[in-house]
């Protein structure tokens, strides 16, 4: 029984993160739309996008592989996954064993190797420019992410995310310059990974800018939905993956009852708006900066991510 | 029994060799030849993996009156030895599978059927061999085979300057091994492992790690000594390349751990450091010269470079473990390390398969010269596509599961009491994650240049799918890459003798835990399953293939590409393989490479090309090798005088030599 309950529980997260991703988005637009006075588009837009891409017909390149086919499911796939195994509203899931942090961010990286191969498929220049780059991103993301790893695991002593949770809640923690410094590098990273402003822009159709929406240039109709939900998807788990980590109040534990799933859950909606809001804030202050200037952006990453570990080592002496 | 089993196995492979001289002209000498290597590796494959199940830690002993008069030969296999026997084996069996099918392409069969078993025979040996003199003759005889099939196309520009290179820097190696062993065997002389292992520790041992580190490091390809690697091992026909750089790297390592871990006794944590140091600069030098690289072959090469240095931050981090009393960690970094080694050998061994495919079937090794191979050679690019996967860490293949085994260990140092290890390890950390996002770059250029996109060049576009034994071969790898990333509890398990041995600890029993999870510390702490994992993503994929197409549109256009509505019809526009590491090289390459831009720009008016000229410079041959080269000529040079002497003047220099020694003596004395 009880294990029947964790895995609809599992489910449940798993439904739950597919849903309200395209809600993240679109509030997302939705605010920096208003910050600058516009409009903008309704709420719910980004379901209506997603089905109208559904519906359409898919026109595929005539030397389109079967890898340019496959791909798209098996992003959506992966991603879907690992936004499903971070904790939302409740930690110690059924299958969160299944996958640490290092693991979800290796899942992460699963998915953006067969999206970085697709935008080669083709054999168009754009998509190599997407590809190439988005590469080089990730490339020097990856290292920064694991100092924040490294970070949380000196000390929650555990790389897992539900244990973190729970040790951050713990009242050993307390607040500390690492955990700055280490919350400003995941934002960094998380920033970079969704193809954010200032690293790159998710709005625009200038070709020479564009890092990720070069590589899905040439994909249209389902695959193309595909994608765009594993893009939303991507948003949600780092939100959740910082809101996890850094604001952990009121996650419940796995088999609280039905009331602590309502409040964790109405906590969890609460601060995806908050982060939702910060983040269009963010890109509307900020201009977005050259290519090769992200590698000082996350340069500077990494050297927080440093600090962080260093200044846990001092600070444990003294 | 165990033993005398694989001896025999040996014995059928030399005289496989023999054999080979005699009838390399005759028609069926390939099939035959590769036929014979492919019994002889699978039935030491399963008497290694019977070994290392059942093994107990004494392990069985042989000696044949061979070798050194008072000595023997010495044979030991224990369970470090059978799992490396397994590994050599286990692409041995491969190779020769492939070579059934790739050897018929072979022009000058009688330059490798011979040397191509006493090279599986060697590297068995080196394995097995249980004191100094049998290891370092054996040693060299596994560096000698290998050359001779480098060598194998001696006339292919660039080949004979690579052997040669490969001779110079094997035996340099071997000499250093030579000299670490000498300290190893102390005064008395005993040449035994069991005797160095009986005796107290070596003085200098640090020195012995050095030596060791050496030269074992420079048959590995351990930074600055992997100068000769990325050249030989591509000069070789494929299935030798695979067999080097998946396993003789391995055997390598094989001779590093039995000196370190087994006969020097307790190590000191410094040595930890350096080899963690040298492991982590080398994974990321590695990887950075893999991405300047645009032949296919030598890009593989490359990577084994990283893969070595991905291997020694775990054996370091296990050492530095080991010196602090730390048994379980060090078991972790041991189990972490010798997984790779496994994990390596099955997708470099299946990467340089396809690469011998593509070069078969175009002719080219030349990156820029191919693409769109996918649609011509499906299966090898799916065979391909799961290697570059599986050597890029992403789950669920098998490499994930050693690099994030190295992460865990990496995890543990905190633990560690030396402030400068506790400040080098993280550094390494970073390096090893650097190493690991910049692998997934670079095979994102050598599958996406190679297999996709448009065919850049005739023999490309001509290109035709690979024989049946190569893909059989490629294919049984591929089963490898995936069943070791899903189920790593066994494959943990299987090592938990090795590390017993050597650390004195073993991670606890993974089979036994829930669902297959792998946990190597704690439950709380850290755990992964591949299994669950790789199900999910099945499930998640069929699940939103199959709503898409029962709900959606399921209709299909083909069309001439977007591409910003201004599509380009020569392929050669297509990103290459150059442009694609641009961003790297602007990146990292002014500091590691001094890489220099050179844009040329005619004048208005004229039509001629603009042209940029990119200069990388090879920091440690610039550095450490051409100087050594200049001063060894140089001193040759000022030496060659002493040929052309009178006779009194060699009269006298030989009396002088006699006054010099006597002197010396008496002074001695």
């Amino acid at each position: 029984m009880a294990v029947a309950l964790d895995l609809v529980v599992q489910l449940g997260q798993m439904l739950v993160v597919l849903a309200a991703a395209p809600l993240l988005t679109g509030y997302v637009r939705k605010v920096k739309a208003r910050l600058l006075r516009r409009q903008g588009p309704p709420l719910l837009q980004p379901y209506r996008d997603l089905l109208r891409l559904v519906r359409k017909e898919v026109v595929l390149a005539h030397n389109a592989s079967w890898l340019f086919r496959v791909a798209p499911y098996l992003i959506f796939a992966t991603t879907w996954v690992a936004a499903a195994l971070v904790p939302t509203f409740a930690t110690g899931l059924i299958f969160s064993h299944a996958a640490d942090m290092i693991a979800i961010v290796a899942l992460l990286g699963s998915a953006r190797f067969m999206l970085a191969l697709a935008g080669l498929d083709v054999g168009t220049s754009f998509g190599g420019i997407g590809s190439s780059r988005e590469m080089m991103i990730a490339s020097l993301a990856e290292p920064v992410m694991l100092m924040v790893v490294f970070t949380l695991s000196l000390l929650a002593g555990s790389t897992q995310l539900s244990s973190i949770a729970a040790s951050m809640q713990g009242p050993e923690v307390g607040l500390r310059v690492s955990l700055a410094l280490a919350l400003v590098g995941l934002i960094m990273v998380a920033i970079a990974e969704n193809a954010r402003i200032p690293v790159d822009n998710p709005a625009t159709h200038l070709e020479l800018t564009m890092v990720h929406e070069a590589m899905i240039l040439e994909y249209s109709g389902r695959h193309l939905a595909l994608i765009e939900a594993a893009s939303f998807l991507k948003l949600l788990l780092y939100v959740s993956i910082i809101a996890c980590v850094f604001a952990p109040w009121g996650i419940t534990v796995s088999g609280q009852g039905f009331t602590a799933y309502l409040t964790a859950f109405a906590l969890y909606a609460a601060k995806l708006a908050a982060a939702g809001f910060l983040l269009a804030v963010f890109e509307t202050v900020i201009a977005k900066m050259r290519v090769f200037r992200v590698s000082d952006f996350l340069g500077a990453a990494l050297m927080l991510g440093f600090l962080a570990a260093l200044l846990l080592f001092v600070s444990r002496v003294t | 029994m165990a033993l005398e089993g694989l001896l025999w196995c040996i014995a059928t492979l030399l005289g496989t060799g023999m054999a080979a001289v005699a009838m390399a002209r005759h028609r069926s000498a390939s099939a035959l030849v590769y036929g014979v290597a492919l019994c002889a590796c699978v039935i030491a494959l399963a008497i290694a993996g019977g070994s290392l199940l059942t093994l107990d830690s004494a392990g069985e002993k042989l000696t044949l009156p061979v070798g050194l008069p008072w000595l023997g030969a010495h044979f030991r296999i224990d369970a470090l030895a059978a799992f490396f026997l397994l590994v050599v084996n286990l692409g041995g069996a491969t190779a020769s599978l492939y070579g059934l099918g790739y050897g018929r392409h072979e022009e000058t069969p009688g330059r490798v059927l011979p040397f191509y078993p006493a090279f599986l025979a060697g590297m068995n040996l080196v394995v097995l061999a249980d004191d100094a003199f049998t290891f370092l003759f054996t040693w060299e005889f596994m560096s000698l085979s290998s050359w001779a099939l480098v060598m194998a196309h001696h006339r292919r520009p660039g080949n004979a300057a690579a052997g040669y290179l490969y001779l110079l820097m094997a035996s340099f190696g071997t000499l250093a091994l030579l000299l670490a062993f000498g300290l190893l065997a102390g005064p008395a002389g005993g040449y035994a492992f069991d005797a160095i292992r009986s005796a107290p520790q070596a003085q200098l041992a640090g020195v012995v790690l050095v030596l060791a580190l050496v030269g074992a490091g420079s048959k590995a390809g351990l930074l600055p000594l992997h100068v000769w690697l990325p050249l030989a091992h591509p000069a070789a026909p494929s299935h030798v390349s695979a067999l080097m750089s998946g396993v003789m790297t391995k055997v390598a390592v094989y001779g590093f751990v039995r000196i370190v871990f087994d006969l020097l006794g307790p190590p000191v944590w410094w040595w930890g450091g350096l080899v963690a140091l040298l492991g982590g600069l080398t994974a990321v030098m590695g990887v950075l010269y893999a991405l300047m690289e645009h032949d296919l072959k030598r890009l593989l090469a490359y990577h084994t470079v990283e893969n070595i240095g991905i291997i020694f931050i775990g054996l370091g981090l296990a050492a530095a473990f080991e010196a602090n009393e730390m048994p379980a960690a060090a078991a972790l970094g041991l189990t972490a390390a010798l997984f790779h080694v496994f994990n390596h050998s099955v997708f470099k061994s299946l990467l340089f398969f396809g690469a011998g495919a593509v070069l078969t079937a175009t002719g080219e090794r030349d990156m820029e010269r191919l693409g769109g191979l996918i649609h011509r050679m499906p299966f090898t690019a799916f065979a391909f596509l799961v290697g570059s996967a599986a050597i890029s860490a992403l789950p669920p293949f098998n490499g994930f599961v050693s690099e994030w085994l190295t992460f865990q260990a990496i995890l543990l140092s905190p633990a560690l009491p030396q402030w400068l290890l506790k400040f080098l390890v993280p550094a390494i950390g970073a390096l090893l994650a650097l190493s690991a996002a910049l692998a997934a770059a670079c095979f994102v250029k050598a599958f996406g240049v190679t297999f996709l996109g448009r065919a850049r060049t005739e023999a490309a576009r001509d290109a035709a799918e690979t024989d049946r034994w190569s893909l059989a071969s490629m294919f049984v790898l591929v089963a490898l890459c995936l069943l070791a990333g899903i189920l790593p509890g066994y494959f943990i398990d299987a090592l938990a003798p090795v590390s017993q041995a050597l650390a004195g600890a073993h991670l606890p029993r993974q089979d036994e835990l829930d669902w297959l999870t792998i946990v190597p510390i704690a439950q709380s702490r850290s755990s992964y399953n591949g299994l669950l994992l790789f199900l999910f993503i099945a499930l998640a994929a069929g699940v939103g293939a199959e709503a898409i197409h029962r709900w959606a549109s399921a209709a299909t256009r083909r069309s001439a590409p977007w591409d910003c509505g201004f599509p380009d019809a020569s392929p050669l526009t297509q990103y290459t393989a150059g442009s694609f590491s641009q961003p790297i090289r602007r990146v990292f390459g002014s500091v590691v490479f001094r890489a220099r831009e050179e844009v040329y720009m005619p004048p208005p008016g004229d039509a001629s090309a603009a042209r940029m000229h990119v200069r990388l410079h090879d920091v440690p041959w610039d550095v450490l090798y051409v100087p050594t080269a200049k001063f060894v000529s140089f001193a040759a040079e000022r030496l060659n005088k002493v040929q052309f002497l009178t006779i009194r003047a060699y009269l006298t220099l030989v009396f002088g030599a006699l006054v010099v020694l006597l002197m010396v003596l008496a002074v001695w004395q």
